[in-house]
């Protein structure tokens, strides 16, 4: 009734303009509708949004269980928040059983698309960009899942995040697969978070490609059972451009293409991992890569058990990140040079007075081609790296395929090669 | 001639009844009991609650309407607040110790906002009641916006940013953007573990004197008293929170010169400066509300050093210079969380909604707590290079 009044207006008002004038009450914005639509939401409701280029100023919020939001295509719904007045989010959601499909969220003055403590999520075909590419100032997060359980981020497009084009933080049950992450200080992160697996997605050009790793202080620790593969992670030298207040990520080598920190339990295999400037892969304990004092009782800074096989890994290390006194500390342990592959060798001492042997920590890195090899011995205070990979061919147990409700059994057709 | 006199009599007799059933019937109207909702669809107008009687902008509350106030309120842009609770007749809310009191279905928590209207001499101008309401859903937050003939409030789910400008009894013009927050954005501060909560009415907030008509009371006791409240202890047996602006507790508050703070001033820079915190930013930064995963815990309960902040690294902080830590003891300008304060722009401002201008006085408070705290146990820069 409302809706037909209103049709007949505007078409009135049309009919009227047409004859030169016609005083109307203009449309409430976009801002408004799509919110008010939002906030009455139901379980089941789906927001179609049409195709077309929509301003807003205001933080989008969603609460409702249940609700999808439609658009018409990544490149051809778009919701632009530049000049944003309001909020630190583009969209978020704190909402159980979401999905976002098909449209895009631009220039947002914080973060894009954040999801809090939501089960059940669905994040298909959605871009998150800065337009005016790396800068300082863009939002840190562009597809920002956090505290959430059974989450499916596809075929999706992050360019121009301060820290992390997609983050999965201090989730369960997580599966990121076949998106595109370009342009952003960091490509994907997986942080403190467990049950994740990263597969068939690209990191390409951002200051590095994909981060597995426990950070303290968090309310949810022992972040673990990581899977990584099938990515392609090349050319991740644009210079980190993370402001320094962002904490950790600032202190991200350029040109980093996988690395795997503070943690245990990571397969990494049939990645593409090439040409990343300052390594290709590094694999780091905390203290070694931060430096900070750790405060939290209940962090463990150690990596082990990490299994990385059957990755193509070249043409890493060719021009480290001098801009951090820690790299270009790190290159003369190496003699002047970086590699493929960084280890800093570390082990919990907990580990080594238990176990014997070379490799107590379990970093097992076998068959990855014939990729250049630093171990630089951050434990003996760097005083005897070794370039030999030999103490690490080693193979562990393949780590299970992460199951979400949102993955019908048997489409990850991944074949890991663990014995 | 004489049926047609009867007539008349008959028909002025009829209008005699109609008007005196209106009259009464209005008055009747206006003396009409709360009316509170636990279901869906929620009233259009404010006036449908019945929570006030008389001149809807007076705000004069109707029978069993409570006005209340806290120890120390939620800074909103120097607006006036005016509070009310309701609770259906013959019930009761059961007191905590610690978070807000157990409410009983129906109960109406109130809170209406106002500025001074742009003459001094008029009176204040009424933006916004927020109705925080216990429906058999949980809690419900609904927005209502005053007109601008101050005569109804209607109820707006999304409603539109409000133009403010006002010349202060200093003489000082105030010119903003009032962002009301929409009825999704009340759970931002509200909600706990996805559980909508109401954040003022908590024992230590409420534990204070209140000059109702008949007399000042301390408003624990008043609320017994009412039958509003059931399981309160003796009222030194209940926590309060300090007043931030207590005049009392402020001359003490002030340094000496350089580092010369007395353990009387520090602990009235802690008391004040953390009942601040605890109510302008305890709700979100505690363990299950929204900035929970941030690992910051503000509420004046908290005694972890490390969850207030302090030598914390951010993890997901917006852009303020090149600030390292949240917290630094004795450096306010090496510590994010008073950049934060101090920031209007929405990415890298606290709070991040509700609020568009700088809380001047808040501020000050909590920089010169920050400045008061001894600086020897937090080594926050002790080693802030880094390796790769």
């Amino acid at each position: 009734m409302m809706k037909n009044s209103l049709v007949t207006l505007t078409a009135l008002c049309g009919f009227a303009l047409a004859l030169g004038g016609c005083n109307r009450q203009p449309a409430p914005s976009m801002q408004k509708r799509l919110q008010e639509q939002l906030i009455s939401s139901k379980a089941g409701t789906v927001i179609e949004l049409p195709e077309g280029k929509f301003q807003l100023d205001r933080t989008l919020s969603l609460t409702a269980d249940g609700v999808t939001i439609r658009g018409k295509g990544m490149d051809k719904t778009i919701l632009s928040f530049a000049g944003q007045k309001e909020g630190a989010q583009g969209l978020l959601v704190k909402a159980n059983d979401f999905t976002a499909e098909d449209f895009a969220i631009e220039d947002s003055v914080g973060d894009g698309l954040t999801v809090q403590s939501g089960n059940n999520i669905i994040i298909r075909r959605v871009r998150v960009e800065w337009t005016r590419g790396p800068n300082a100032a863009n939002g840190p997060y562009a597809i920002y899942p956090t505290e959430c359980k059974n989450v499916l981020v596809e075929d999706s497009v992050a360019k121009g995040a301060a820290d992390a084009g997609f983050y999965i933080g201090q989730s369960d049950s997580v599966v990121m697969r076949r998106n595109r992450s370009e342009y952003n200080v960091d490509g994907y992160e997986v942080e403190n978070a467990q049950n994740v697996d990263v597969y068939d997605n690209i990191a390409a050009h951002n200051a590095g490609g994909i981060g597995v790793f426990n950070l303290p202080d968090l309310p949810k620790q022992g972040g673990q059972h990581v899977r990584v593969f099938r990515n392609q992670v090349y050319e991740n030298n644009t210079p980190n451009f993370a402001p320094k207040s962002l904490g950790p990520i600032y202190y991200l080598p350029t040109g980093t293409g996988v690395y795997i920190m503070a943690i245990h339990d990571v397969e990494e295999f049939q990645n593409k991992i090439h040409d990343n400037n300052t390594t290709n892969v590094y694999v780091i304990d905390y203290q070694t890569a931060l430096s900070d004092p750790i405060k939290d009782q209940r962090f463990r800074p150690y990596t082990d058990h990490i299994y990385l096989h059957d990755n193509e890994i070249s043409g890493g290390g060719k021009s480290p990140d001098v801009r951090l006194d820690g790299v270009k500390a790190l290159m003369q342990v190496g003699g002047g040079a970086l590699a493929d592959i960084l280890y800093d060798g570390v082990v919990d001492p907990k580990i080594k007075a238990a176990k014997k042997g070379r490799n107590p920590a379990e970093v097992c890195l076998v068959n990855n081609g014939s990729p250049t090899f630093l171990n630089l011995d951050a434990a003996g205070e760097f005083k005897h790296p070794k370039r030999d990979l030999k103490n690490y061919e080693c193979a562990l147990p393949a780590l299970d395929a992460v199951k979400i409700p949102q993955v019908t059994e048997g489409s990850d057709k991944a074949s890991s090669g663990g014995q | 001639m004489n049926g047609g006199e009867n007539k008349r009599q008959v028909l002025l007799f009829l209008l005699l009844t109609l008007w005196l059933l209106v009259v009464v019937g209005c008055g009747k109207l206006t003396q009409a009991p709360v009316q509170s909702r636990v279901d869906e669809p929620y009233p259009e107008k404010l006036s449908e609650w019945h929570l006030f009687a008389g001149r809807a902008s007076h705000l004069q509350p109707n029978h069993g309407v409570l006005p209340y106030d806290l120890n120390t309120p939620l800074f909103s842009d120097y607006a006036s607040k005016y509070r009310f609770v309701w609770m259906p007749p013959g019930t009761s809310a059961q007191y905590r110790e610690d978070g807000p009191f157990d409410f009983p279905a129906g109960t109406i928590l109130v809170k209406s906002f106002a500025f001074p209207a742009n003459v001094g001499s008029e009176p204040e101008r009424l933006i916004e009641t927020r109705l925080l309401v216990h429906t058999n859903k949980g809690w419900v937050g609904l927005p209502y916006i005053w007109n601008a003939k101050q005569t109804e409030a209607t109820l707006e789910l999304a409603p539109d940013p409000v133009a403010i400008r006002y010349t202060d009894s200093g003489g000082v013009k105030h010119e903003f953007t009032y962002f009301i927050p929409n009825a999704n954005e009340c759970k931002q501060c509200h909600d706990n573990s996805r559980t909508m909560l109401p954040i003022g009415p908590k024992a230590r907030n409420l534990n204070k004197g209140y000059a109702y008509p008949d007399g000042t009371a301390n408003q624990i006791s008043e609320w017994t008293r009412v039958g509003y409240l059931r399981g309160a202890p003796p009222l030194q047996a209940i926590p309060k929170v300090a007043r931030w602006d207590d005049p009392d507790l402020a001359g003490k508050g002030s340094a000496t010169g350089g580092t010369g703070y007395t353990v009387e001033s520090r602990r009235s820079l802690e008391t004040r400066a953390r009942a601040y915190l605890d109510n302008n930013c305890g709700h979100c930064h505690q363990p299950g509300g929204t900035a929970g995963y941030t690992g910051i815990d503000l509420r004046v309960t908290n005694v972890g050093m490390q969850s207030l902040g302090v030598c914390k690294s951010p993890n997901a902080a917006g852009r303020v210079g090149t600030l390292v830590y949240d917290l630094v003891p004795g450096k306010p300008d090496e510590s994010i969380l008073l950049a934060r304060m101090e920031s209007t722009r929405p990415k890298e401002m606290m709070p991040q909604i509700g609020r568009s201008v700088v809380h001047a006085e808040g501020v000050a408070l909590v920089r010169e707590w920050i400045k008061s705290l001894p600086q020897d146990g937090a080594a926050c820069f002790a080693k802030t290079t880094s390796r790769p």
